[in-house]
């Protein structure tokens, strides 16, 4: 076990940063595209349907076949790293993308109705009422998003993306369930200490009615 | 004394035909408090909310101070009426101090005066400030709501103020103390008060002039007086309804 480490030690934390670094960067676009997207649904609500049915096709679609996808795509195709985290940003939108919108559709409506009587501005209203009261939601929907995506992380490494999914295919690859767990391990504690912080955040952020 | 608020043969109808306003006029003076009366579905609400464009009037003209309510900036004219609904609307990620302080801050006025006034208003509708002002809504009773409901309807002294069945969802003992503050702090601070009820005792006691609307009309505008004296078959039906229990008890032998 001590050997096992000494020999694999540095090479998992390199992984470890690597997977970090997929999700994390995929996280932060989704949440760039969704959040202002789920906004806007609520502003034309007759678009919510169809939207979020795409977004839900595309979490839909096997995370394998969808780095396959992504492969013969010009810019995209041409880094390992672009195509996870284009990949990864796909299946974060669905959640964030539902709950932002279902979060601030779920906004008392005789609090709206102040907010406009009172004379707020269109922006004003979104940044003091619609989103303050909509961030747990929205927090709720990110975390769904990272533990997702921690897990499907790990299939990167078959387009050669990197992260802890490495290890795991060559611990498969030859047979070595020490490898498999040095890869599964980590990236299990990554999902659980995300799901940790993510929902210590959303509870701070949740307000009583 | 000249009009506060002018309708002018307001009319509302929806997409799918049906008329809520059949061609109001009505004339509201400045420092009266009138009320709108009728029953649900009169379109009192929908004539209340044609003031601050909550309500955009399908036919007619709605003149606020002079001004049409119709084309001037919506902000501006929105700052400039004070709105207090049954449902108090509070945010409630705010607190009470932040609420009553909320139009001031969207104005961008600095936090000394939004704190300086907000601790004047809560007094002035019966709040201790300091032990009210760090409280969040779900922390305060109904009738408490309604104060800072109100509180914040009056922050930045808006000359005109709609009310919207302020008190519908209060007990009848907390409502007798709100329309007593109501009636003081009017006394105190003079404002033109349109108030939407179909509760005939509030309009009594707190309206100059009582405006019943049936059925998307204008059926009556009358002082009190008038009000309870009027052979108007609308009003006398409003007034009989009113009277059933207080008659039966009085039957019992």
């Amino acid at each position: 076990m001590m050997r096992f480490l000494s020999q694999y030690g540095s090479q998992i934390v390199t992984l470890t940063i690597e997977h970090l670094w997929l999700t994390g960067a995929a996280m932060l676009l989704a949440a760039a595209i969704a959040i202002p997207a789920g906004v806007w649904l609520t502003r034309s609500p007759r678009w919510a349907g169809p939207v979020i049915g795409i977004a839900n096709v595309l979490q839909t679609i096997p995370s394998l076949a969808m780095f396959g996808f992504l492969l013969p795509l010009p810019w995209l195709g041409e880094r390992a790293a672009r195509i996870a985290i284009a990949a990864l940003t796909a299946y974060a939108l669905l959640p964030i993308l539902r709950n932002t919108y279902a979060g601030i559709r779920g906004i008392e409506p005789a609090v709206l109705e102040a907010a406009e009587a009172i004379g707020l501005t269109g922006r004003q209203r979104l940044f003091k009422v619609e989103l303050p009261l909509a961030a747990s939601f929205i927090l709720a929907g990110l975390r769904t998003a990272t533990v997702t995506c921690v897990g499907i992380a790990t299939i990167a490494a078959a387009v050669g993306a990197g992260g802890l999914g490495e290890l795991i295919f060559r611990g498969v690859a030859s047979i070595d369930n020490r490898l498999v767990l040095a890869g599964a391990v980590p990236a299990a504690l990554l999902a659980l200490v995300a799901d940790g912080v993510l929902g210590l955040l959303e509870r701070w952020f949740r307000v009583t009615a | 004394m000249p009009a506060a608020i002018e309708f002018r043969d307001v009319t509302y109808a929806l997409r799918s035909g049906r008329t809520i306003l059949h061609g109001i006029s009505l004339a509201v003076e400045e420092g009266s408090v009138t009320a709108l009366l009728g029953r649900s579905g009169s379109g009192k609400t929908t004539l209340l909310r044609t003031v601050n464009r909550m309500i955009v009037p399908t036919g007619g003209d709605v003149v606020v101070l002079g001004r049409d309510a119709l084309t001037s900036d919506l902000i501006e004219l929105r700052r400039g009426i004070g709105y207090v609904i049954q449902e108090a609307g509070l945010f409630p990620h705010f607190t009470v101090e932040r609420n009553v302080g909320m139009v001031l801050e969207a104005q961008g006025r600095p936090r000394a005066e939004r704190i300086s006034r907000s601790g004047e208003l809560l007094a002035a509708v019966g709040l201790e400030p300091d032990s009210f002002r760090a409280r969040y809504p779900h922390q305060l009773s109904g009738g408490q709501k309604q104060r800072v409901g109100l509180a914040r309807a009056l922050a930045a002294d808006p000359p005109i103020l709609l009310m919207d069945e302020p008190f519908g969802a209060l007990d009848p003992l907390t409502r007798a103390e709100m329309q007593d503050m109501l009636r003081n702090l009017l006394a105190q601070f003079r404002k033109t008060v349109l108030l939407v009820t179909h509760d005939l005792d509030e309009a009594l006691y707190l309206a100059d002039r009582i405006a019943l609307l049936h059925e998307g009309n204008l059926v009556a505008h009358l002082t009190p007086e008038e009000f309870m004296r009027s052979e108007k078959p609308e009003v006398v039906a409003y007034v009989k309804a009113f009277h059933r229990g207080e008659r039966n008890a009085e039957a019992q032998p």
